[in-house]
């Protein structure tokens, strides 16, 4: 019997799901290669910039590095950071100018293994196709700890998944959770809205908005950081959970630690550990994760002065420069009583969990997550994944790093498609 | 990082934690650890704490030896301090942890030591055990440590060594993060 209606499944080459920058990459790179497929999309193109995310929410990155395959940002700001308005029509604009076969609106429901590839059923029914490329994104469910349910029923609960601006968060303090960019750029702009905010800082990444006078991620690109691949760093699986740098696209191209939350006067307090009879408690640890995070920042701009020198200078580049370090109260607070403190609101940035619910073959770890190497799905031949953090090199989940993950992948998936029906000949992508 | 060089000795096998490390990863079970003390009451303030045995790697172990540890009070107290006090243990207890992280992540970066040297203080409020002021806590306000180590890297490289450690260190974080504690008792 059908599961997927009264009709016999569509039959397809491949499928990619998710119209996002990566699905859309691979449709450019599918279609290069001749290999007929289409994109399935839960929404719109764009679907998670468009909807779920902060109003005021912008790149970390600057425009000229928003590449896609035969596509580029073409305005008159390349060093400006776009919003997300701004990002839901660059990727329109790639989406038209590629003609990507979308089936909008058409929600994923099950991947099943179906010898010789996978049965894809939909809300708009079932496909048999010889390959899937998982592009759905790992960013979607906010990941929420699980002391979230001790706090007191009075606090109003927000993830940066609904967070939209501070209009929607009652009058009185907040407590922000997590310190990476998305918790800095919110605590930032609730501390604005003139609530008092304590933001509670775990392991996190310091980064300066620019360094020797460009874009910190100009000197990432150049001294080829950002290349560096997921076989070569010394703990993948560390690269892969690390928050995302503290960074803020604005036109001034300011710096945003947490010393300039002190400096406004958020309130800095560790690691949130539990939530007691209506206190929260905070790790001890604070100093350290600041003292790492400050260590790891240095050691990053020393690569830089020494990548400079040995180019024997870079013309315009400003001269070295070195940070404070993070200041922390002494002693740091370790305990808050929410109510006699006044916290009517928190907001949960403590990142996003990718949800696989849908997917029936045998792929996830432990954990949940999809077990792959360099974006070629373990145990599941014709699979790929896309667009996750360091999925094949440090800039695999930014916007510039699709391109090169999904000429990978494509090529994999042509190769594996032509082995499968004893083909041969292999053009080759451009 | 860098990978563990020939002539570098810390006296740490880090090859075989990392062996551990994968090993562990694949059977999390065998990772469920359980660390056990028993003890006895002597006389006054004085116990005395045994450590033999405990359970790893899927069932039970025994260290090499017996180790017995007495606690006391200072005579200060009305004590006859016949050991350390058990506050004393605490610091203990998180210098060793530091240390141990502190060599095992310089063999891992292939840094030489020389010397780790330690000073551990902890200030307490006795207004907070003697129950004379209830808004004193009974531990610590504090703990501050200080390195002094002598190794073959930068300073900036054996700070980030003592942050690691931190970073991984078991004692570090039941001292800095809440931990359940709950205690049964049985009449004998």
């Amino acid at each position: 019997m059908m599961s997927g209606g009264h009709f016999p499944a569509a039959s397809v080459d491949a499928v990619i799901i998710g119209a996002g920058h990566s699905g859309l990459a691979a449709s450019h790179c599918l279609a290069e290669l001749g290999v007929e497929h289409v994109v399935f999309e839960r929404g719109e193109v764009a679907n998670t910039w468009r909807r779920e995310r902060w109003d005021s929410l912008t790149l970390l990155t600057p425009n000229w590095l928003a590449t896609l395959p035969g596509y580029r940002y073409q305005g008159d700001d390349p060093d400006g950071y776009m919003n997300s308005t701004e990002l839901v029509r660059f990727i329109e604009g790639y989406a038209g100018q590629a003609q990507a076969p979308i089936h909008a609106h058409t929600m994923v429901t099950a991947v099943t293994p179906d010898d010789p590839g996978y049965r894809v059923e939909t809300t708009e029914g079932a496909w048999r196709t010889r390959a899937v490329v998982l592009a759905n994104g790992g960013f979607n469910t906010p990941a929420v700890p699980a002391c979230a349910a001790g706090l007191p029923g009075h606090i109003a609960q927000f993830t940066a998944h609904d967070y939209r601006n501070p209009g929607q968060l009652p009058d009185g303090g907040v407590m922000v959770v997590g310190a990476s960019a998305t918790g800095l750029q919110i605590a930032d702009e609730i501390h604005r809205s003139g609530r008092p905010v304590t933001l509670a800082v775990g392991e996190h990444v310091r980064l300066p908005r620019c360094y020797r006078g460009r874009d910190i991620y100009w000197w990432m690109c150049h001294t080829g950081l950002m290349d560096e691949r997921y076989d070569q760093v010394d703990d993948i699986v560390r690269a892969r959970n690390l928050p995302s740098p503290q960074l803020v696209g604005t036109p001034e191209q300011r710096s945003l630690d947490l010393n300039s939350l002190t400096d406004k006067g958020v309130r800095l307090v560790g690691r949130l550990a539990a939530v007691r009879d209506g206190k929260a408690l905070f790790s001890g640890g604070l100093r350290n994760v600041c003292a790492l995070a400050d260590l790891k920042m240095n050691r990053l701009l020393n690569e830089i002065d020494q990548w400079i020198d040995a180019q024997g200078g870079v013309p315009g580049a400003g001269d070295m420069e070195r940070y404070p370090d993070t200041r922390v109260e002494h002693p740091p607070r370790l305990g808050l009583d929410l109510a006699k403190d006044g916290i009517k609101s928190v907001l949960w940035a403590t990142g996003f969990r990718p949800d696989y619910a849908w997917l029936k073959a045998p792929v996830l770890d432990r954990k949940g997550f999809v077990k792959h190497d360099g974006g070629v799905v373990t145990g599941a031949p014709g699979m790929y994944l896309l667009g996750l953090q360091f999925l094949r090199t440090r800039k695999s989940s930014f916007i510039h790093g699709a391109e090169d993950d999904a000429r990978f992948i494509s090529q994999h998936l042509f190769k594996h498609l032509e082995a499968q029906s004893g083909r041969s000949a292999v053009p080759s992508c451009a | 990082m860098s990978t563990n060089q020939v002539n570098i000795d810390n006296g740490v096998n880090v090859q075989a934690l990392l062996d551990a490390r994968a090993a562990l990863t694949e059977m999390p079970e065998a990772a469920q650890f359980q660390w056990r003390a028993t003890s006895e009451w002597v006389n006054g303030t004085h116990t005395r704490s045994t450590v033999e045995e405990f359970f790893g790697l899927g069932e039970d172990q025994k260290h090499k030896t017996r180790f017995v540890y007495d606690t006391d009070h200072p005579e200060v107290f009305a004590s006859e301090d016949h050991g350390s006090t058990p506050v004393e243990f605490v610091l203990v207890g998180l210098s060793g942890c530091l240390g141990a992280g502190i060599a095992t992540v310089a063999q891992n970066r292939g840094i030489q030591l020389h010397s780790v040297k330690a000073t551990v203080e902890a200030g307490m409020d006795l207004q907070g055990i003697l129950g004379i002021d209830s808004e004193v806590r009974n531990g610590f306000d504090g703990i501050r440590v200080n390195y002094e180590i002598d190794a073959d890297a930068s300073e900036e490289e054996i700070r980030a060594l003592v942050a690691q450690s931190q970073k991984r260190s078991a004692v570090f974080d039941i001292i800095a993060n809440p931990t359940d504690v709950w205690v049964e008792v049985s009449k004998a």
